[in-house]
């Protein structure tokens, strides 16, 4: 047995003893068993990556869970480059939340719980990426879910938290529903759910098609749609994006490891795993891309006018899927990967500086309130401006790399939509760039907003949590150095290293221009970035009364913006509000109190309407006993007579 | 036929006396009626050459039973008790049942068939006297049930003291 | 000689009788005294068959049912006065305690 079992089963362990023993014997040292065995995972996870690099991919079982006439499913693990590399995330950004949670959830009651959760996430998605059956994937991914809803409703006695950690079960189950779809199909047209024999066979079936429903659909467009409804629930786009912001209300840390760096970035994984299927099925790219693309506009343009700095980030991040499953959708499986990996870093990076602003502002989350922060939080300023100039694309730092990728392969790929989706791209890192550095102007420069109370207690946070922003800025800075593309990386003699890397799984598109073209597409991207910069200096640095113009000026704009589309409104109109009226009147009122009470209540009011009947018999009188007595004899004679 | 003169005078007696019993008002008519019924029953005992049983009959029932009976009625003082109803609403259904059970009980009679004879013939049982033969029988044969018949009796003198004793008021 | 079952006819008429008393009268002494009714017609029965049968065992059972009856008869008696004592009645409809 390899010793890459442990790598997900060391932080189960940590939580089997943190919810075991935490409460009573563990209490404030919960976290020294989850940080031990993340940590534990983490070295593995290098020597996987030491290992897959060095050629070695490595397919096994482990326990045959079921089997069942020709269904066979097994907990099994496969780790080749895909895997290591979305290892490397999980566990680095795994191990960094949990020493920064040791700062930020200090004094809390339920410590011991908020561990023992974190870590029984890092082993459903630790599960979930090391799965070789779609089944194990699954449930790793219910599993992921499973923990969101705790960790966002962690806070369970608050309404809101709790009702959010609930938006996000359900939503993610409407795309969970498609997902599982999706699985029934592949097994019905392989007869297995093993990676292996689905993915060598898939190409055999390309022009296949499958009944659904009376209509004969292309089989493979079938199964990669009904797979990436998955995708959109569990990655937020639309149209289930609405479980997100909202899940804001769990502990800045679960923002963080969950809602940024790994959950949500499942779904680009299951895009990419199962990338021979989506390559066979133009439509379904293009549904990928498109909503992607989609996705990204219209979760930037909310987040430009958001006040809440949580939900700010939180839309940052839709819009940043948006961005990998664009990359997907043409194509690019490397660059969404790529971007994936980077994306991880800095959004992780923002988050914590986020939780480290809110620690500082004894919980404060309105940026309107904010304001020279700098001033206060040195490490935390300076870290969050790295993590933004790196999501603007500034040359040099990660984000450039990869949305650089993305951009290019989306203009000179060979998607239909390419040229679309190039355009809204752009459009999209021009608004990423604006609405990230008002964030950082509104919130650090400037005037201090806020109440006096508030200015007492500012102070830079404690080393336990700073430490992971330092770890996490390097990685903001330097994870991109691996993508270095070629155009530039021939000047300075390096490679694409992770484009090489992931060639023999995700396989290696190339991009059909010039260089020329690339290097404009290059400064194209480049200066929308420093356009987005700049325009937020100007409006929130040089004219900070322009912001207020505007919003009265073009304030039915402004509204629909702020109040998310009022998507939220529409679903709560269309199947909310159906459902529970359905579920009050229909099923309590019908169901539940005619038909269920009628047997409950009705089958014991019947026995005892029955006994209280048959009870006359007994009326007491020894002579009608003696009577039914004497009657019995003459019937037992008269049979005996007339045998 | 004498015989059979002898027979029906005691069974028409009977049969009479026992309706009597059962349907009279007062109780003390109705012991009264019994005791004359014993006594018609003792001689049909004669009749049979049981004189042993007869004696038997009329001792313990008639002079026992009997007495404790009169003993109770006249105890309880049941003068009260006369003005109430006293035959059943219900008597024509028991009358029905019990007329039933009769003609099954007879119609089964037809089927009598009779099986071999003992060795107490009337002859041997005259020279011996009945009395004589059922003790022999008793005392050798049947002594085990005859002991626990003492017992029985014992059980029903301590029962019936403990029984009818009236409640210490202390 | 009596044909045996005008014997036995007489002892099922009488057996009879006292069930029909047992079962419609409703003064408690009297129902005994209609079990006692029955009880003899079962005597007579069993005397009846004995002398038949030229056996003594019939006339042994008949002493042992005389003697049986007449502690039944005591103890049922004592009951009666204990009953009695408690209820003030002798009227069976009276003592209907264990109905249900």
């Amino acid at each position: 047995m390899n010793s890459y079992v442990l790598i997900p089963f060391l932080p189960l362990a940590a939580f089997v003893i943190n919810i075991l023993f935490g409460r009573k014997y563990l209490k404030e040292n919960a976290h020294w068993v989850s940080i031990l065995a993340v940590a534990g995972s983490w070295v593995l996870a290098v020597m996987a990556l030491i290992d897959v690099h060095g050629g070695n991919a490595i397919n096994f079982d482990l326990y045959t869970w079921m089997l069942s006439g020709g269904f066979k499913v097994s907990v099994g693990f496969l780790i080749d480059q895909l895997t290591v590399v979305m290892l490397i995330v999980v566990t680095t950004c795994s191990t960094l939340i949990h020493i920064y949670s040791v700062g930020y959830m200090h004094g809390d009651s339920g410590y011991y719980r908020f561990f023992s959760y974190l870590s029984l996430f890092t082993f459903s998605m630790l599960m979930l990426v090391m799965a070789n059956n779609f089944l194990q994937l699954y449930f790793g991914w219910e599993g992921v879910g499973l923990c969101s809803y705790f960790l966002i409703g962690y806070y369970f006695d608050k309404k809101s938290a709790s009702d959010a950690g609930k938006k996000a079960f359900i939503v993610n189950r409407f795309g969970d529903f498609g997902f599982g779809l999706g699985i029934f199909v592949v097994f019905l047209t392989f007869g297995t759910v093993y990676y292996e024999p689905v993915f060598s066979q898939a190409g055999g079936l390309a022009e296949a098609t499958f009944n659904f429903l009376g209509y004969d659909v292309h089989l493979m467009t079938l199964i990669a749609l009904l797979l990436f409804c998955g995708s959109v629930g569990k990655s937020a786009q639309m149209p289930l994006h609405v479980w997100l912001p909202d899940a804001m209300e769990g502990p800045t840390p679960v923002s963080a490891l969950i809602h940024a760096a790994t959950m949500v970035t499942a779904g680009v994984f299951l895009v990419a795993r199962c990338s021979p299927i989506f390559s066979l099925s133009e439509t379904a790219l293009m549904v990928v891309a498109l909503t992607g693309a989609i996705t990204s506009l219209f979760a930037a343009t909310i987040g430009l006018v958001q006040n809440d700095l949580k939900r700010i980030i939180a839309y940052s991040t839709v819009s940043q899927l948006g961005y990998m499953f664009l990359a997907c959708g043409v194509g690019a499986y490397t660059a969404g990967i790529f971007h994936l990996y980077t994306h991880a870093f800095f959004k992780a990076l923002l988050f914590l500086c986020a939780g480290s602003v809110m620690h500082a502002m004894g919980g404060e989350l309105d940026i309107q309130k904010m304001g020279n922060l700098k001033k206060y939080m040195p490490v935390t300023y300076m870290t969050m401006l790295i993590a933004s100039f790196s999501i603007s694309g500034i040359p040099g730092l990660a984000g450039f790399f990869s949305k650089d990728e993305i951009l290019w392969m989306a203009y000179a790929g060979e998607s239909p939509v390419g040229k679309f989706v190039w355009a809204i791209g752009t459009l999209v890192a021009f608004l990423t760039a604006f609405y990230s550095f008002r964030l950082i102007f509104l919130t650090f420069h400037g005037k201090f907003r806020g109440t006096h109370e508030q200015e007492h207690h500012l102070h830079e946070s404690p080393k336990s949590m700073i430490i992971p922003l330092m770890v996490l800025c390097v990685g903001a800075v330097a994870a991109g150095w691996v993508g270095i593309p070629a155009l530039i990386g021939e000047k300075i003699g390096v490679h694409n290293y992770i484009a090489e890397f992931m060639k023999p799984v995700l396989g290696h598109p190339e991009g059909h221009g010039t260089h020329g073209e690339e290097m404009v597409v290059m400064l194209v991207s480049i200066a929308v970035g420093l356009a987005g910069i700049g325009l937020a200096y100007f409006m929130y640095i040089l004219r900070p009364e322009l912001p207020a113009r505007l919003t009265q000026q073009f304030s039915a704009v402004h509204r629909v913006l702020f109040n998310k589309y009022y998507v939220d409104e529409l679903y709560s109109f269309i199947l909310v509000r159906p459902a529970i009226w359905t579920a009050k009147n229909v099923l309590i009122g019908i169901t539940d109190a005619r038909i269920i009470e009628a047997v409950v209540n009705g089958v014991p009011s019947a026995i005892a309407a029955f006994s209280s009947g048959l009870r006359k018999i007994q009326t007491g009188l020894m002579q009608h006993y003696a009577t039914i007595m004497a009657t019995g004899i003459l019937i037992i004679v008269a049979m005996m007579l007339l045998r | 036929m004498l015989q059979k003169l002898f027979f029906g005078y005691y069974a028409f007696t009977i049969i009479i006396l026992s309706l009597l019993v059962v349907t009279r008002k007062n109780p003390v008519h109705s012991v009264m009626w019994m005791l004359l019924l014993f006594f018609h029953i003792a001689g049909l005992y004669l009749f049979l050459n049981a004189e042993f049983i007869a004696a038997i009959q009329v001792i313990v029932y008639a002079g026992a039973i009997l007495v404790l009976f009169l003993f109770v009625v006249l105890l309880l003082n049941l003068r009260e008790e006369l003005s109430l109803r006293q035959i059943a609403g219900s008597w024509p259904a028991a009358a029905f049942i019990v007329a039933a059970l009769f003609v099954a009980v007879t119609a089964a009679l037809g089927a009598y068939v009779q099986g071999p004879l003992g060795i107490y013939s009337i002859e041997a049982v005259r020279s011996e006297t009945h009395t004589k033969a059922l003790g022999r029988l008793m005392y050798t044969e049947y002594l085990f049930p005859f002991e626990i018949a003492s017992l029985v009796l014992l059980v029903a003198v301590v029962g019936a003291v403990v029984l009818a004793k009236r409640k210490l008021r202390s | 000689m009596v044909p045996i079952h005008w014997y036995l006819t007489l002892s099922a008429a009488v057996f009879m009788i006292g069930m029909f008393g047992f079962l419609t009268r409703r003064n408690i002494i009297i129902m005994f005294m209609s079990v006692e009714l029955m009880l003899n017609a079962v005597n007579i029965s069993l005397v009846t068959f004995s002398h038949y049968l030229q056996d003594l065992r019939g006339h042994i059972l008949v002493f042992f049912i005389i003697t049986v009856a007449a502690a039944e008869a005591a103890i049922g008696l004592a009951i009666i006065i204990a009953l009695f004592r408690n209820k003030q009645t002798a009227h069976v409809d009276e003592m209907n305690e264990m109905k249900g």
